[in-house]
């Protein structure tokens, strides 16, 4: 079995020191920076992120979660600050601890390279720092962005990531400048969390539409807690709106569903379940591929129901074995045994 | 069946004419000197396809790039924008599943017209006056007169 999505803790900014230039740790220590914020979501509820060590985790996800390989991402959230510099050195300070601190010590646990997404050419750089380093597959990108994925602003990070062999994994969460639905700032979490679908599903048009998969034909994206539910009739719609407006963007030459088919996976953790179970073998049915779904445990982060269980209990066992390892070993080319 | 429809050099280069022959309404288009005709309804909800804009051809490898062919024989329906290809009536963007039904047109001399063996007895006025091989279009119900000196627009519509 192989978990897509688990987690590792937010590093504190101490825990950073070692790894940062001299002039920065004068900075934290003696300016009101205390680098990213720590969570999105209450500290000690069920969903936040604990400060478990790589011992629990081990426990967890290996020896009681089964898993031979576990995909790992760290959301500490350089995304969030806007001093450039102060982005730029924690993410690399960032993977730096990540290598050292778990990669380096557990071999099963992949990681994923953190990148300041609001400056595209020093994640770039990163994401070429992170390329063939031990233990890295993929790139963490945070869903909610400055500017929708496909644009132009982004294509040289796509490129990048494409020519380093990484994933792009594209994960719930993000605190850029704009606000979290598409017609502007809710009043509530609840508001928030519910409309994280809708940005999924507006990322996706826009990296098809703009031709992201077009300039970068090798690229892999994985979507982490975007919820899969809401794909299929997304897809039906914007291949019906392709065939009305193809004309204006040409080089998207295929229908979009077939694009999504061919470049993106989605872990399953968690899951906006129908209050009907058996409604989602019809919805599993819909996306039109066996090879998307990724089994995931969004470990240590504990949601009300486990997709895992819950969905493949329903499913055939032919599917249930994709879903548990075969899709993400495929996807992110890992040997048998890990 | 064959229809005369209009005169050749009625339809200008990147000009169409709509006629209804067969009780089937059909436009007739010219593409740099080249007639095709294709059924004036949309396969996809009937809309009047041959009333829609006429464009180019566009290739693209990349985004931001166009390769453009300015044949203008692109025709887009007014309804949904679905595109299909004047020449063959393929769709553009379900090519596997979708196609206009498209009909030869041939140009004939007036005076072939004139000559075929019936030709006499179709008389002008007269717009279901059979010709062998050919039945007036339009033309006859306007009482237009096939001289031997033009040049005539034929489709033919498989009965």
């Amino acid at each position: 079995m192989i978990d897509a999505d688990v987690h590792i803790p937010n590093p504190r900014l101490r825990d950073l020191y070692p790894l940062l230039p001299e002039h920065w740790v004068e900075h934290f220590e003696n300016t009101m920076d205390k680098g990213a914020s720590q969570e999105y979501y209450p500290p000690k509820s069920p969903v936040s992120g604990r400060r478990g060590g790589l011992e629990e985790l081990r426990e967890a996800v290996f020896e009681r979660g089964g898993a031979e390989v576990a995909i790992s991402s760290c959301l500490y959230a350089v995304d969030s600050i806007h001093n450039p510099d102060v982005a730029a050195v924690l993410a690399t300070a960032t993977n730096d601890w990540q290598a050292a601190e778990w990669l380096e010590r557990e071999p099963r646990l992949r990681g994923s390279v953190v990148v300041p997404i609001g400056l595209p050419a020093a994640a770039v750089e990163e994401v070429e720092r992170g390329a063939g380093r031990p233990g890295f597959v993929q790139v963490l990108i945070p869903v909610r962005t400055e500017h929708p994925l496909g644009s132009r602003h982004y294509h040289a990070l796509w490129k990048a990531i494409e020519q380093s062999g990484l994933v792009a994994a594209i994960h719930f969460g993000g605190a850029p400048v704009m606000p979290p639905t598409p017609t502007g700032w809710p009043s509530f979490f609840l508001e928030e969390y519910t409309a994280m679908a809708q940005v999924f599903a507006t990322q996706l048009t826009s990296m098809i539409v703009e031709g992201v998969f077009d300039a970068c034909p090798g690229l892999r994206v994985v979507f982490l807690e975007s919820g899969f539910t809401w794909i299929p009739s997304h897809l039906w719609r914007m291949d019906k709106e392709w065939r009305n407006l193809r004309r204006l963007v040409p080089w998207v030459r295929r229908p979009p569903s077939d694009y999504f088919r061919e470049h993106v996976r989605v872990g399953i953790q968690p899951l906006d379940a129908p209050p009907d179970p058996a409604h989602l073998c019809e919805i599993v049915d819909q996306l039109g591929s066996d090879d998307l779904l990724l089994y995931a445990s969004d470990y240590p982060h504990v949601h009300a129901c486990d997709a895992g269980d819950l969905l493949l209990r329903l499913l055939p066992e032919s599917l249930g074995r994709k879903i548990r390892s075969e899709n993400a070993r495929s996807f992110y080319r890992l040997s048998e045994g890990g | 069946m064959k229809y005369v429809v209009a005169e050749a050099s009625e339809i200008e280069s990147g000009g169409r004419k709509i006629v209804t022959v067969a009780g089937r309404s059909i436009g007739v288009f010219n593409l740099d000197g080249e007639f095709f005709a294709l059924r004036n309804r949309c396969p996809h909800q009937g809309g009047k396809l041959c009333e829609g804009k006429l464009w180019g051809v566009i290739r693209s490898e990349r985004p931001g790039d166009f390769r453009y062919r300015p044949s203008r024989e692109i025709l887009c329906c007014p309804w949904h924008g679905w595109e299909f290809h004047v020449r063959t009536g393929q769709s553009w963007c379900a090519p596997e599943r979708l196609r206009v039904r498209r009909y030869e047109v041939e140009t004939v001399a007036g005076e072939e017209i004139a000559e075929a063996p019936d030709a006499a007895s179709a008389q002008p006025d007269d717009p279901d006056a059979p010709v062998p091989g050919m039945v007036k279009g339009p033309y006859t119900a306007e009482t237009y007169p096939v001289t031997r000196e033009g040049e005539y627009l034929v489709v033919d519509i498989p009965r």
